[in-house]
């Protein structure tokens, strides 16, 4: 099963679109992550303030 | 949301990020100068002097080694150990490892540059070193990672700011960048030669699959954590999109490792590896012009800024260069202008408007924030800052342009034909008109060369003020505690 997968893999018509598949899905997993929710949206934007935390300590 | 910080500035292990800062200035200053004498024995061979230690084709890896290793890694170790301290809320962990990668570094670069100019090397371009060198750098380089993730791991804030992100891409990826390209078997012991676990094509592609990574990771995504940090901080204002930031690492570290093999068109490469290559290339466009837009616009609100301020100046500048060569970069990958371009000093005019224009100007911008930190002091001269600003952008603009110039000049001189399918110039007619163009690349070398000189002089008496005052500060303690007794 596992010989019969790795077989498949090696072929570069098969490799090919299943990687454009996998990474295509992976990257708009992640822009949907990033805009879809407005308090994530609060949160990660939020982060953006961490540089600045120390400035009163210097 | 972010948490507040429970560590003072003085637990920081700032010692280390001065020894990278200053050797950082010391390689850039030699790096650079070596740069501007190969540029001088281009456009008068007078200059080789028959010595074969000084000619062109030993100094020019100690350029690129010095430049590249000595000068952007230096200064990638010391922002990257500031940064991470500074983000993380926490002191750098270890007290000897930090010591040993900035010894280990150190080595690495001059007995690199010794070894080139003796005749020793592994004709691997950016990766010239010899096989005991590259062992050195991949232990230098595992223990840079072991502190960074160390730290990292014991970091105050629950959220890892995305400078660091970039800064682990860079550090993970260029160790299997290196040890791959570098798999190779002495052929002895006391041998400094060895022969490459590769072969023909596979070799060449290896070869610029680390070649290309290099740029992509060494001195674009570790100079964009440098940019995530500075710009903010020099703006003083947060960067514009902290969602675009995670986009922009995403889209950019996936892009990258695939476009290696366009350095390889027109040659024994299969003809899919390189239009992959080649449309990889032009997608990478948008996360490039997205990070460059989102550090550009940090500014939004504060343009005024572009003119009070030098260290601003170099720091938008530098992201300026980076647009343009993120898209000179895609252009030139294309099949057909890299019929034109490929072989040609067009590639190397593009080369130097990333690497003076975005690595150098970034560092240079990153540098005079970073130093009146480190010393706790003031730059001694802004009026230096400017002349330095000043100096290294007519020095790149000349540099490019003169390269255009020559490059496309090239380029078209070798494929032009007669009307009877001649060949209608000679090769070495191409050669000699280069003579003008290779002066103004030298003249263009020349100001940039003074344009670092100038900063190492800011920034030597800058922390000659920094012990003055220190001094001046310990002996009014000391007289007032006279005084009190």
């Amino acid at each position: 099963m596992i010989a019969d997968f790795f077989n498949w893999f090696t072929h570069l018509e098969n490799t090919k679109p299943f990687a454009l598949v996998l990474f295509f899905v992976t990257f708009v997993g992640i822009i949907i992550y990033v805009y879809s929710n407005k308090k994530r949206k609060r949160r990660l934007e939020s982060y953006k303030n961490i540089p600045f935390e120390e400035d009163d300590k210097d | 949301m972010a948490a507040t910080s429970q560590i003072s500035p003085q637990s920081y292990n700032y010692d280390i990020v001065k020894k990278f800062t200053i050797m950082a200035l010391v390689w850039g200053v030699l790096g650079m100068f070596t740069g501007l004498y190969i540029a001088l024995e281009l456009a008068w061979p007078i200059f080789n002097f028959n010595t074969p230690e000084i000619t062109f084709g030993r100094l020019r890896p100690v350029h690129t080694t010095l430049v590249i290793f000595g000068f952007g890694g230096s200064a990638l170790f010391a922002t990257s150990y500031y940064i991470v301290q500074r983000t993380c809320q926490v002191r750098l962990w270890g007290e000897l490892m930090p010591t040993y990668t900035f010894w280990g570094w150190q080595l690495a670069v001059g007995s690199a540059a010794v070894s080139y100019m003796l005749g020793y090397t592994q004709a691997r371009e950016y990766a010239e070193m010899v096989w005991p060198i590259d062992i050195l750098i991949a232990l230098t380089w595992v223990a840079y990672l072991v502190i960074y993730v160390q730290t990292l791991r014991r970091r105050s804030q629950p959220h890892i700011y995305v400078a660091n992100w970039f800064f682990i891409a860079f550090i993970l990826a260029t160790a299997i960048l290196h040890i791959v390209n570098n798999m190779a078997m002495p052929i002895g012991l006391f041998s400094l030669s060895s022969y490459s676990l590769q072969a023909g094509v596979q070799d060449a592609m290896t070869q610029w699959w680390y070649g290309h990574n290099a740029v992509g990771f060494f001195l674009t995504a570790a100079f964009l954590g440098m940019m995530y940090y500075f710009v903010p901080k020099q703006a003083g204002r947060p960067v514009y999109s902290y969602r675009l930031s995670i986009i922009h690492f995403w889209a950019l570290i996936f892009l990258y490792m695939w476009v290696g093999a366009h350095h390889l068109h027109w040659t024994a490469l299969p003809d899919w590896t390189s239009t992959l290559a080649a449309t990889f290339s032009i997608l990478l466009l948008l996360p490039s012009w997205g990070g460059m837009i989102n550090g550009i616009m940090t500014l939004s609100g504060a343009w005024d800024r572009l003119r009070s301020d030098p260290v601003v100046r170099f720091l938008i500048v530098a992201l300026a260069f980076y647009g343009m060569s993120t898209f000179e970069g895609p252009l030139m990958s294309l099949k057909s202008v890299n019929a034109l371009s490929h072989y040609t000093d067009w590639t190397i005019g593009h080369v130097h408007s990333g690497a003076l224009g975005w690595v150098a100007m970034i560092t240079f911008g990153s540098f005079y924030h970073l130093i009146p930190r480190l010393w706790e002091t003031t730059m001694y001269s802004t009026r230096l800052i400017n002349t330095h600003f000043y100096l290294a952008v007519v020095g790149i603009i000349l540099y490019i342009s003169a390269l255009w110039v020559a490059g496309i000049g090239q380029g078209l001189m070798w494929r032009a034909f007669d009307e009877y399918g001649n060949l209608a110039y000679t090769f070495i007619e191409s050669v000699e008109r280069l003579h003008l163009p290779y002066i103004m690349r030298a003249l263009g070398g020349l100001l940039f060369v003074l344009g670092i000189f100038v900063m190492t002089y800011n920034v030597y008496m800058t922390i000659r003020k920094a012990k003055n005052e220190k001094a001046e500060f310990e002996a009014k303690i000391a007289d007032k505690m006279a005084t009190a007794q």
